[in-house]
């Protein structure tokens, strides 16, 4: 499952609150629920919680370097969350480490696992960062922009990487990013995001063929492909997102960047709709956004 | 409108940077940053140059403008050979060059107003006397699409997009020949990066600029450039018209690179070829012999170890250095 959305429209807070990670105080989370196999995260114990977080829920961060601990070797790191939550021993956690890094991909895993962080370039770190959310068999991955600070040969070789053990363990992957393009090739079913809530979700196909919302249109277009002719106009979102310190509750927050808007978008604002099998949109238009599709 | 005047002509150029250990601070090699890039640019025209980080390209484009004493090579810019000038008559040739920074957050001065950045260069170079000034300054806001009034402001008060549009007002005060944009756009989110790329093709037509375009997004580059050089670790690799480059890639990076790139069409993306590279791009201090791309490259032969292949034009304009294509 992808969420994408641009910067500071709440993609990694909405992660975080998965994980109970937001700091308290400014952070509170406010209502809602987290339902995860079957039990609300939101009213678990402190305890059980920590249980959970690494063990059956695990995140890759953007950013491997601050991640990792430069002053413990891999092996270390990499062995605390198997002495923690799966109780194996010293000897045996630092075989299963070296056991992981082949698993993701490292070369001369057995050597390098004594290595700190580093020695390792950006997009081996980035590995060692899926080996651990990995280590636990975790049933849920939340990956936040994995692949944002690394060059473009590099993000494919680590999306196949977590696409090939999604299907070899059936891990669920929640994937966090702002590339149009890493949805299309790897989501099952996406959800957009503006301003702080969601504007449409769906699956993939229907997400980018038949989209229902206006700002998913404008988000699609404003990429340039590489398989069109060159030359085609850019189509532009205009204006900026919101502030969302003083977002009006009363009205679509798009409604000031919309080329559908209407009186109805600055008076109330639209909640989720269904629109079509698993696709929801919150847009008061979402049957005229076909017309904006044909004139792009 | 491109011409056939050769504005830019980059021969031979390379840049080393020497690297330094011990307590003697003695040199013990060099990082070759640029190694023997030859290519050229012609009036009205916009190159693009991309590869992967390390690669070389933002050195390509500050050696230039001579922001680096280039270690051999020769840049020809207006008919006269940068590399040579010193003093007074750089500085007045540097009135034809500007510069676009990747990051706008870190390249406006935070104590400046918005007036102020965009207004330096005029008062650097001497282009306006008086009451000219504000009048000048407002016209180059309008022509970024901000308002005038805006100048009072400083930098924090912009947002990303709008911060990147002053930059881009700065670097058009001087009236530059040749802006070296570097990548302008990668710091922004996409609906801002569109805003901003339609901006600049459209200054381009307006202004008859001609830029090199460094970025590392091959969409973006595709997008607003007439011909691509592609980049690895100091070497161009191959170049060529835009449509050729992305409609037939030849040589076997370009190739991978280009299907690195996920399109954002399940449907098309779902029935490309992709090839997959191994391994990292190894350190420029110490590169592979032979073609620097062997190690990675899935069609080495025996010859890529030993010598390194030169760049061949194999027709219209399309010029690559492998062994392993031929015309």
């Amino acid at each position: 499952m992808a969420l994408v959305g641009e910067s500071a429209c709440g993609k990694s807070v909405s992660a975080l609150s998965v994980m109970r990670l937001i700091p308290y105080p400014p952070g509170i989370i406010v209502g809602g629920q987290v339902i995860f196999e079957g039990r609300d995260i939101l009213k678990v114990s402190e305890d059980d919680i920590r249980h959970i977080r690494g063990n059956k829920i695990a995140m890759i961060f953007q950013e491997p370097t601050t991640s990792l601990n430069p002053v413990l070797t891999v092996s270390r790191q990499l062995s605390e969350a198997l002495e923690l939550h799966q109780g194996l021993d010293k000897a045996h956690a630092s075989e299963k480490a070296a056991e992981l890094l082949r698993l993701v991909g490292i070369p001369d895993a057995e050597r390098r696992v004594s290595d700190y962080p580093h020695q390792f370039s950006g997009g081996m770190q980035q590995r060692i960062m899926i080996a651990m959310a990995l280590s636990c068999n975790p049933s849920l991955l939340i990956a936040d922009e994995p692949t944002t600070s690394v060059d473009v040969t590099v993000q494919a070789q680590l999306l196949e990487v977590i696409n090939s053990l999604r299907t070899q363990f059936g891990t669920a992957v929640i994937i966090i990013t702002h590339n149009l393009g890493v949805v299309a090739r790897y989501a099952d079913s996406v959800n957009v995001m503006y301003a702080g809530r969601l504007a449409e979700r769906g699956p993939t196909d229907a997400i980018y063929n038949q989209p229902r919302h206006p700002y998913t249109v404008g988000l699609i277009a404003s990429v340039p492909r590489l398989d069109l002719p060159r030359r085609h106009d850019l189509s532009v979102i205009e204006g900026l997102p919101p502030n969302l310190a003083r977002l009006p509750r009363s009205q679509c927050a798009f409604a000031s960047r919309c080329k559908l808007v209407v009186a109805k978008c600055r008076e109330q604002r639209p909640e989720l709709e269904q629109v079509g099998k698993d696709h929801w949109s919150a847009c008061f238009r979402h049957n005229d956004v076909q017309q904006l599709l044909e004139a792009s | 409108m491109v011409s056939d005047n050769v504005l830019v002509d980059v021969k031979n150029l390379k840049m080393y940077f020497p690297v330094l250990a011990g307590v003697m601070r003695s040199k013990v090699g060099d990082v070759k940053a640029v190694d023997d890039v030859t290519f050229n640019i012609r009036q009205g025209e916009t190159l693009g140059l991309v590869g992967e980080s390390g690669c070389g390209k933002t050195t390509t484009g500050r050696a230039i403008l001579q922001l680096y004493k280039i270690t051999a090579g020769r840049v020809i810019f207006m008919g006269s050979e940068l590399n040579t000038l010193q003093g007074e008559p750089l500085r007045k040739m540097r009135r034809n060059m500007q510069l676009i920074f990747q990051d706008p957050y870190a390249s406006l001065d935070p104590r400046m107003t918005a007036g102020d950045i965009v207004g330096e260069p005029l008062l650097v170079h001497g282009l306006v006397k008086g009451k000219g000034y504000e009048e000048q300054v407002s016209e180059l806001l309008r022509m970024v699409e901000l308002e005038p009034r805006m100048s009072v402001r400083y930098p924090h008060e912009f947002s990303g997009g709008q911060r990147q549009r002053l930059g881009i007002a700065r670097a058009l005060a001087v009236r530059p020949k040749f802006i070296v944009c570097d990548e302008p756009v990668s710091a922004l989110d996409v609906s801002i990066q569109a805003q901003i790329i339609k901006l600049l093709m459209r200054l381009r037509e307006e202004m008859n600029l001609t830029y090199l375009f460094i970025a590392h997004d091959l969409s973006v580059v595709r997008h607003i450039s007439d011909r691509v050089a592609v980049m690895y670790l100091g070497k161009i690799m191959e170049i060529t018209h835009s449509d050729e480059l992305y409609d037939n890639p030849l040589h076997p990076y370009t190739q991978a690179l280009l299907s690195a790139v996920p399109i954002p069409s399940p449907q098309v993306d779902r029935k490309r070829k992709r090839i997959l590279l191994s391994g990292d791009v190894p350190s420029p201090i110490n590169p592979p012999r032979g073609c620097h791309f062997h190690p990675r490259c899935s069609l080495a032969i025996d010859a890529c170890k030993d010598t390194e292949p030169g760049l061949n034009d194999i027709g219209g304009e399309h010029w690559v250095a492998c062994h392993r294509v031929s015309k």
